[in-house]
């Protein structure tokens, strides 16, 4: 049996936890991806065929406030990451904080563009192949900005009572990774609907 | 398929061989054989040729599909439209302005000639598939969508044929039958089919229990009120050999079974059993064996 | 040279003993476990449950289908048996036993203790094994027992519009849709730990060029996963959302398309299959190697190959959908790529071929089953190449033909290489060997078996018999090649018993296998049979791709040549 040790060089050691956080979280962007991938090629498939109701251009208007909210919310929880990853736990949790405030505002603006589709134009999610499309696609994206909220909202908490600390910087940098890309599919649907198929 | 035949027999005999020659023989010492890890001239050898073969095999594939596909028809191709519906086949001839079921009668194609019939395929309900294999490929009939396809038969005859895209319970009944004739004979059942519902005195009371019953809602017989749609055009059902998409041949027995309960016949089917009273069966059957 | 060897740990004898302990707090320990050992035996198990339910699904169909005008089976309980039949098999007997392998080996073989992720790994299982339960509710949900109750009936791949709530009455769709769903989030968690265990996880040595092929197979078939499966996803959300809030994604009425559905389904469908070959894939190339006492030949051309098929893979899905009508163009496009992947494909085979060439076969059963593989999977692929011809797909696509292509890629492929992985892994997970004698009788029985179904499938397909009916006429001919084909499977069925019995007896009276029966190269031959707990008492450290060839072989070590 072998005596003397081998030196594997760095790049052969397994990696650390905190990287495959990172990989598997990778993972799911890829899964999530595909997903709405199909919802968008459903979206620019049936775009201009709805045989009635409202077109796109006479109802849609550009969510500009709610999507500047939700791209700064990009902005603050990176620098909420970089001041947990420092030891700034209250820096942290203040901008951990605006981040949810900025997702739920996008969240309230989204459900008063939704009511006046619905109420003032008509539009729904049966009363046409854009209706369908359309709150598929916006509704998906919604549906996992409030999973992420939850998820921010719970990491808040356990803030609030002293339990996440400079040593939990990586793992809460995976989950932040989730929203850049609930961010990132926002910049997808928001060309898609509001510019592209409109 | 011979390319492949010929691959099969080339690589089969090399594993049969390898399987054979390379046995641990009892004689055998325990040493291991030379442990060889690959070779880059084989390996190229192998990529390269399969290669080949597939440029082929697309090549050969390309043509015929283009052929089939983007073929130009001469003014004088049969017209015919096919709508699938579950579980019969509606086939119209727009030129000839008649409409009838589940038999397409076409022209044979004489050999130097080209008489193509050209068919549309549209869907009433849901996806169906136009499949006489000794005719032609099979294309699907899809709601909301027109297909088309064409057959050019160069032998008369009687081809059978049967839906072939899962469509529901009697999927499995929704038979085709392609009866190829000579232009004489063809032009012959087209006049024939044009001919407007034949009327006769003495069927008058099974026509009477056609007509105030629900069989008028879902099927047509030109020339009376009798213009539903859901069902089979019957204007001229006894020029067919089967009833129900030939699901049974058509005969006075069958036809009484088949409107006394289409369920002994074709199980699951969505012609309802008219629950009628023996008497008014037995002068519909009459009414409905009228119908040359 | 001492100083180069790999490092591997002792092996350690578990003292555990836990026949010893109430059945409770066993039955207890598996519920709750996070180890990938008793995790990938819970999918394998239940993968099999499912595999022999399935196959109870077909024998039905195969005893209505032997007889012309047959009434064994109303066409309602027949659809709902061929529906119930193929998606069972694709969702509940195969990707669970893939992922049963996976998860059970892989992390052993590359020298880790356990995957990434325990607790997502016992969730995945879980939600997979709750889709297989609601699927299977269906037979007792709705109309009760009667005819197969509201088991769903609309085929496994559930073509718009019949799935719409004008043409599927009843909640049958929905338990597909659910069922599947819900074990879809299963795949995914699953796919998700498999790759970043082995990216993540390695043992210090183990570049990934030094992994086994094992391990870049199923790396691959959990990437398919993560792309594929998000598809099939979507596609069952709009199903659901025009079923339920009266949604026209799939509505022909309201001018939604039947097609989308189709290209939604089969960018899934396509990769799927791929899914599930590729880890059959992996098994025969472990196996091969071993029972020819060399190397695999080409190790780097493989994993070329493997990643060359992954990727084509992606983008031959309308190959299903060659009569629908689309432009000669699209057919053409997908005539090109459905073709292409079999050079990757064929130059496995060939590779395999290479591997047993100038060796010292050793016919084990397992080895037996690879040889079978190898005869097997070349004919299917063969059929394979002749259905990607469109014009030829034409007549024969929705035939039977297709019907046995496929059988004999899943039955005469995949399942061939899962019953070689099984007798050859069976020491290792049990530490006893199965018995080779019944061992063959099972090999013989079900190959017999496996000819005279699948063959002679071929010829009603090309007879003009489509698929998905429920009975024929006697005056089309096809009634005695559907005898032929129905008698095959009481040989397969007589040889999945042999090896339920083999599995038993071995259980109780089977020889004591050690650690390394085969002489085998890879790290999980160097731990116990079965393996403790944490796997390797220390990490082992390797220096080549047959860390336990250099070992025995200090004189000749693999890593000179690598």
């Amino acid at each position: 049996m072998a005596a003397a040790t081998i030196t594997v060089p760095p790049n052969e050691m397994p990696l650390a936890p905190s990287y495959r956080g990172k990989v598997g979280m990778w993972c799911l962007i890829t899964a999530e991806s595909a997903i709405f991938s199909i919802f968008v090629v459903a979206y620019l498939y049936y775009a201009g065929k709805s045989i009635s109701g409202p077109t796109p251009a006479q109802v849609l208007d550009v969510p500009w406030f709610n999507s500047i909210c939700l791209f700064s919310s990009s902005l603050t929880i990176l620098i909420a990451e970089k001041a947990l990853h420092q030891g700034q736990v209250k820096k942290f949790g203040l901008f951990w904080f605006l981040t949810i405030a900025l997702g739920v505002i996008f969240l309230i603006g989204t459900g008063r563009e939704w009511y006046g589709l619905i109420y003032h134009d008509g539009l729904t999610i049966s009363s046409s192949l854009f209706g369908t499309t359309f709150y598929s696609l916006v509704g998906l994206h919604a549906f996992h900005v409030i999973v992420g909220a939850t998820g921010l909202t719970i990491i808040l908490i356990l803030t609030l009572f002293g339990a996440v600390k400079q040593e939990h910087s990586a793992k809460v940098s995976v989950f932040a990774m989730y929203w850049h890309f609930v961010d990132a599919i926002w910049v997808v649907v928001l060309s898609v609907v509001y510019f592209i198929a409109r | 398929m011979s390319i492949c035949a010929v691959i099969f027999l080339v690589v089969f005999s090399l594993i049969v061989y390898a399987a054979v020659k390379y046995r641990k023989r009892p004689s055998d010492d325990d040493c291991e054989p030379p442990q060889i890890y690959g070779s880059n001239q084989v390996e190229l050898a192998w990529t390269v040729i399969p290669i080949l073969i597939v440029v082929v095999l697309f090549l050969a594939s390309a043509r015929v599909i283009h052929a089939v596909e983007d073929a130009k028809f001469p003014a004088n191709a049969i017209e015919v439209t096919a709508t699938g519906h579950q579980f019969w086949w509606e086939f119209e001839y727009p030129k000839y302005g008649f409409v009838t079921a589940n038999e397409l009668h076409v022209p044979v194609s004489p050999i130097g000639t080209s008489l193509p019939t050209h068919i549309m395929l549209l869907s009433a309900d849901t996806d169906h598939s136009f499949w006489v294999p000794q005719l032609a490929g099979k294309t699907d009939l899809i709601p909301n969508r027109r297909n088309e396809m064409w057959v050019e038969p160069h032998e008369v005859g009687t081809y059978v044929g049967q839906c072939a895209q899962y469509c529901g319970t009697q999927h499995a009944k929704m038979l085709l039958t392609v009866v190829v004739q000579s232009q004489d004979d063809f032009d012959h059942w087209v006049q024939d089919q044009k001919s407007p519902a034949v009327v006769s005195a003495q069927v008058a009371e099974g026509r009477k229990v056609f007509e105030t019953n629900a069989c008028m809602s879902c099927h047509t017989i030109a020339g009376t009120p009798a213009n539903g749609r859901f069902g089979p055009d019957l204007t001229h059902l006894m020029s067919r050999g089967t009833i129900a998409a030939g699901a049974a041949t058509n005969t006075k027995e069958n036809l009484r079974l088949w409107v006394q309960s289409p369920d002994a016949i074709k199980p699951g089917c969505l012609m309802p059993a008219m629950q009628l009273n023996d008497k008014d069966v037995d002068v519909l059957v009459d009414y409905l064996m009228s119908l040359h | 040279m001492a100083d180069a060897q790999p490092i591997l740990p002792p092996m350690v004898i578990s003292a555990e003993r836990e026949n010893s302990r109430p059945l409770v707090q066993v039955l207890h320990s598996w519920m709750v476990t996070v180890d990938h050992k008793k995790l990938g035996l819970m999918y394998f198990m239940y993968g099999i449950v499912f595999l022999v339910i399935g196959g109870i699904e077909a024998s039905i169909m195969r005893a209505q289908l032997a007889v012309a005008n047959n009434h064994l089976v109303s066409p309602e309980t027949f659809n709902r048996l061929f529906t119930m039949h193929g998606t069972t098999m694709i969702f509940f007997a195969a990707m669970p036993i893939v992922f049963g392998f996976a998860n059970y080996l892989m992390p052993l073989m590359i020298g880790a203790r356990d995957m990434a992720f325990p607790r997502l790994n016992a969730w995945s299982f879980w939600m997979s094994a709750l889709g297989g339960l609601i699927l299977y509710f269906s037979f007792i949900g709705g109309f009760g027992l009667y005819g197969a109750g509201s088991a769903p009936d609309v085929g496994w791949f559930a073509y718009a519009p019949l799935t719409a709530p004008a043409f599927s009455v009843g909640h049958s769709t929905d338990y597909w849709i659910i069922g599947i769903l819900v074990s879809g989030f299963g795949s995914i968690g699953t796919a998700l730990n498999v790759l970043t265990t082995i990216i993540c996880m390695r043992c210090p040595g183990m570049t990934p060029k030094r992994m086994p092929l094992f391990a870049w197979m199923n790396g691959l078939m959990a990437f398919l996963v993560l792309v594929a499966l998000g598809p099939l996803t979507a596609a069952q959300i709009m199903l659901l959302i025009d079923r339920y809030l009266g949604g026209h994604f799939f509505d022909t009425q309201a001018g939604g398309s039947a097609v989308i559905w189709m290209h939604f389904f089969w960018i899934f469908g396509h990769p799927e299959v791929y899914i599930l070959v590729m880890p059959a894939f992996a098994i025969i190339s472990e196996v091969i190697p071993v029972f020819s006492r060399k190397p695999i030949f080409g190790y780097s051309i493989m994993v070329a190959a493997t990643l060359a098929i992954g990727f084509i893979s992606l983008g031959v899905w309308a190959h299903h959908m060659f009569t629908i009508g689309m432009t000669s163009y699209a057919n053409a496009f997908f005539v090109a790529s459905t073709a292409a992947i079999a050079v990757p494909t064929g130059i496995k085979i060939f590779n395999w071929l290479g591997t047993m060439w100038g060796g010292k076969i050793r016919y084990t059963v397992a080895m037996m089953f690879c040889v079978g593989f190898l005869c097997q999977f070349l004919i299917a692929g063969l059929t394979g190449i002749m259905l990607s011809a469109a014009p030829f797909d034409w007549q024969l696509g929705n035939s039977y033909f297709v019907v046995a292509h496929f059988h004999y890629v899943i039955l005469g492929g995949i399942v061939m290489a899962v019953f070689a992985g099984v007798y050859y892994w069976y020491p290792k997970v049990t530490g006893k060997l199965l018995n080779e004698t019944l061992g063959k009788w099972h090999f013989w029985l079900f190959v017999i078996g496996f000819h005279l179904t699948f063959d002679f499938m071929h010829i009603p397909g090309l007879m003009g018999m489509p698929r998905r009916i429920y009975t024929y006429d006697a005056s089309r001919g096809w009634e005695m090649w559907n005898v032929i084909v129905s008698i095959g499977v009481v040989f397969q069925a007589l040889g999945i018993l042999f090896w339920v019995i083999n599995l038993v007896w071995t259980h109780y009276k089977g020889a004591d296998a050690g650690p390394d029966p085969w002489d085998a190269w890879t790290l999980e031959w160097h731990t116990t049979s079965p393996p403790p707990e944490y796997n390797f008492a220390e990490l082992p450290v390797i220096r080549s791709r047959r860390p336990l060839w250099d070992l025995k072989h200090p004189e000749d070590p693999d890593w000179k040549y690598e």
